[in-house]
């Protein structure tokens, strides 16, 4: 930990010390903009807008999680919010169109959320297509997809019991919010204590000695682009259910949300480093800013344009202190 | 030996001259088009009328403007996903400071100028603050985007004064889009391939190492290929904000997208190193006549994204196939 810059004064390298770990930065920076905006108007710190705010946050997050690991390994899924978009439609035809039952309808519709992410996860490992190309070309693909299917037309009528899920409650919190956090604690448990989550890591450092090191690495990247289709189709889901409708252009933009998520939450885009609670920390801070950011008056379209700073923010501090650490 | 076979740079003897030109993605795409237009023609005459094909080109020579500048950053081995966004911004601009009543030349060169300032930004962020480009462009998608709309809620720009339309003249005829496309392309083909500069930017993609021991400066070819590429969108914007006679002040839905799908699939490889601008404005003109193709067969124009997908993926794996072969004949 010591660092080699003797000239530098202690405090001041001390100080990078500390915020050299990514997530005691974005904690400073999450609590300081809890407090902020606290301070700013008394809507912002109580327990149901909280509440309310991680219903919203719950897509995001679980998409968020598979992204994370396919970070990790130095690859890229742009394809998330088209998934999400094809999953919804896909629900809504095959109940109002195809005459499903809706409990199938949403099994499909899940399916199909794999399927989608599993010709990701073929085409990059078996075929060799960059995933930044890859699923550049099936965000296209599977958009179209979703609109050629949809023809323009919105799926509406539901039963009652599908919007328990995006709308009910278990236990006073958002249904929803339960999945996300199952989905964190086995998520995190993957990455952080399992020989699946070192070989996550082992890929994004140094993918062919992982392979002499007899890590199945198609296997896993296989794997993780699936995880990462089915979730995107289960936010789909559960998107469908809060807003209960069904649309073509659902989920339109979530891959920028979810990956300045990702990348807000220190996961290096080069592969190699990230934690899920970093993640966790990225998805809940770009939320509470949204929120804070618009209950304080600011329109929401400003409010993207703090997202941003604060994503090339954070890293610069990260690098900064960093990069002093290793020379 | 190994670098012989790159496209871009050149193999001597005829034979392989002639196989060069036509194993070349910008043959293939020449074809592609080709294709198109014969197959599409015979289905239904109007597709090849000029009417049709003028619309083609029109509407679409600002995403080739804009894909000249994209391929640049792409071959140095960075990408830029704010693209769409700036596009947005700077067309506003334009078309405020023509309504402001600015002389008509400020309000096309302004654009730029403010281009090339924020692209030279995200270039320094990038060489100099070594923050990836896909985060430092998508920190700029957000903060452009959202600047603009909270700015202007989207709102029409229109009584743009006379004079102000530049893609609507037509100098010798041909409409000046076109002629701004086909100029650009080859300048920028040159440039890249015959001057130190351009050739930097190969070299910096290609081989970030061998570039350095060959005494070229990363960071500092990287901040000129993000500063072109700016003066690039600029003029992309100002095509772009002209082709109407009103302007509105929003982010076109998915521009970045298509510009960067022109110039992948014009064969500049998403890993950096290789690729022709000439490439990437067939391709932005390939797609274009794809999009016009889709009502003049009969089919629904909710299936183009479909389509292009598809084409996407198509295009790529057959570059990677020839590139196996390239790679296995050696």
């Amino acid at each position: 930990m010591a660092t080699r810059t003797a000239a530098a004064p202690r405090v001041l390298s001390r100080a990078r010390a500390l915020v050299s770990s990514h997530e005691v930065v974005l904690l400073v920076i999450l609590v300081a903009a809890l407090i902020v905006l606290a301070h700013q108007t008394d809507r912002f710190l109580t327990a149901d807008n909280l509440l309310n705010q991680g219903r919203l946050m719950a897509e995001v997050g679980l998409v968020a999680l598979p992204m994370t690991f396919i970070i990790i390994t130095g690859g890229i899924d742009l394809s998330v919010g088209s998934i999400m978009g094809l999953c919804a439609i896909v629900l809504g035809v095959s109940w109002q169109n195809v005459g499903l039952p809706l409990e199938a309808a949403i099994a499909v519709a899940l399916l199909t959320g794999a399927l989608a992410g599993a010709m990701n996860g073929w085409f990059i490992t078996r075929v060799g297509v960059p995933p930044l190309i890859m699923t550049l070309a099936t965000l296209a693909l599977y958009r179209g997809l979703a609109e050629g299917i949809s023809q323009a037309r919105s799926v509406r009528g539901y039963p009652e019991w599908f919007f328990r899920l995006g709308q009910g409650e278990v236990l006073g919190v958002p249904t929803q919010l339960w999945i996300l956090l199952v989905a964190i604690v086995v998520c995190a448990v993957a990455l952080g204590y399992t020989a699946f989550g070192r070989s996550l890591y082992a890929i994004g450092h140094n993918q062919l000695a992982a392979r002499f090191s007899g890590i199945p690495v198609d296997r896993y990247k296989l794997a993780i682009y699936t995880l990462s289709g089915l979730m995107a189709g289960l936010a789909g889901y559960i998107f469908v259910s809060r807003v209960s409708t069904t649309r073509s252009d659902m989920g339109t933009g979530l891959e920028l949300d979810v990956i300045a998520a990702v990348v807000l939450g220190g996961t290096s885009i080069f592969g190699g480093t990230g934690t899920i609670m970093g993640t966790v920390l990225g998805v809940i801070l770009i939320q509470l800013l949204k929120n804070g950011l618009a209950l304080t008056g600011v329109k929401g379209d400003a409010t993207i344009v703090v997202i941003g700073a604060v994503l090339i923010l954070s890293i610069l501090i990260t690098n900064w202190a960093r990069g002093r650490q290793e020379h | 030996m190994a670098l012989s076979a790159t496209r871009g740079v050149p193999r001597h003897g005829l034979a392989s001259a002639l196989a060069r030109i036509f194993g070349s993605q910008e043959m293939v795409l020449f074809l592609a088009i080709l294709t198109l237009l014969v197959v599409v023609g015979t289905i239904n005459p109007r597709y090849v009328a000029e009417r049709n094909l003028q619309s083609i080109f029109l509407g679409n020579a600002y995403i080739a403007v804009a894909a000249i500048g994209m391929s640049m950053v792409i071959i140095s081995g960075n990408i830029d996903i704010s693209v769409g966004s700036l596009i947005g911004v700077l067309a506003t601009l334009s078309g405020t400071l023509a309504v402001s009543g600015y002389p008509v030349l400020v309000s096309w060169l302004v654009p730029l100028v403010v281009g090339a300032l924020v692209t030279t930004l995200m270039g320094v962020l990038v060489a100099y603050l070594r923050i990836p480009a896909i985060v430092v462009t998508l920190g700029m998608l957000s903060i452009l985007k959202g600047g603009l709309i909270s700015l202007t809620s989207g709102a029409w720009i229109s009584d743009l004064p006379d004079g102000y339309a530049l893609a609507q003249m037509r100098p010798l005829g041909v409409p000046m889009p076109v002629w701004f496309m086909v100029v650009l392309t080859a300048g920028a083909a040159l440039w890249m391939r015959y001057t130190a500069t351009g050739r930097a930017i190969y070299a910096v993609g290609g081989n970030a190492e061998a570039a350095r021991l060959s005494g070229i400066s990363r960071r500092r070819t990287i901040m000129i290929v993000f500063a072109i590429h700016g003066v690039f969108v600029g003029i992309a914007s100002v095509l772009f904000a002209t082709q109407l006679s009103v302007i509105q002040s929003t982010v076109p839905p998915n521009l970045e997208l298509t510009i960067i799908t022109a110039s992948v699939v014009g064969g500049v490889s998403i890993l950096g190193g290789t690729g022709t601008v000439i490439g990437s404005t067939l391709a932005a003109v390939l797609l274009a006549a794809i999009g016009s193709s889709l009502i003049f067969v009969d089919i629904s124009p909710y299936w183009l994204r479909a389509v292009q997908g598809g084409l996407i993926l198509i295009t790529v794996l057959a570059d990677l196939m020839r590139r196996r072969r390239q790679m296995r004949a050696r």
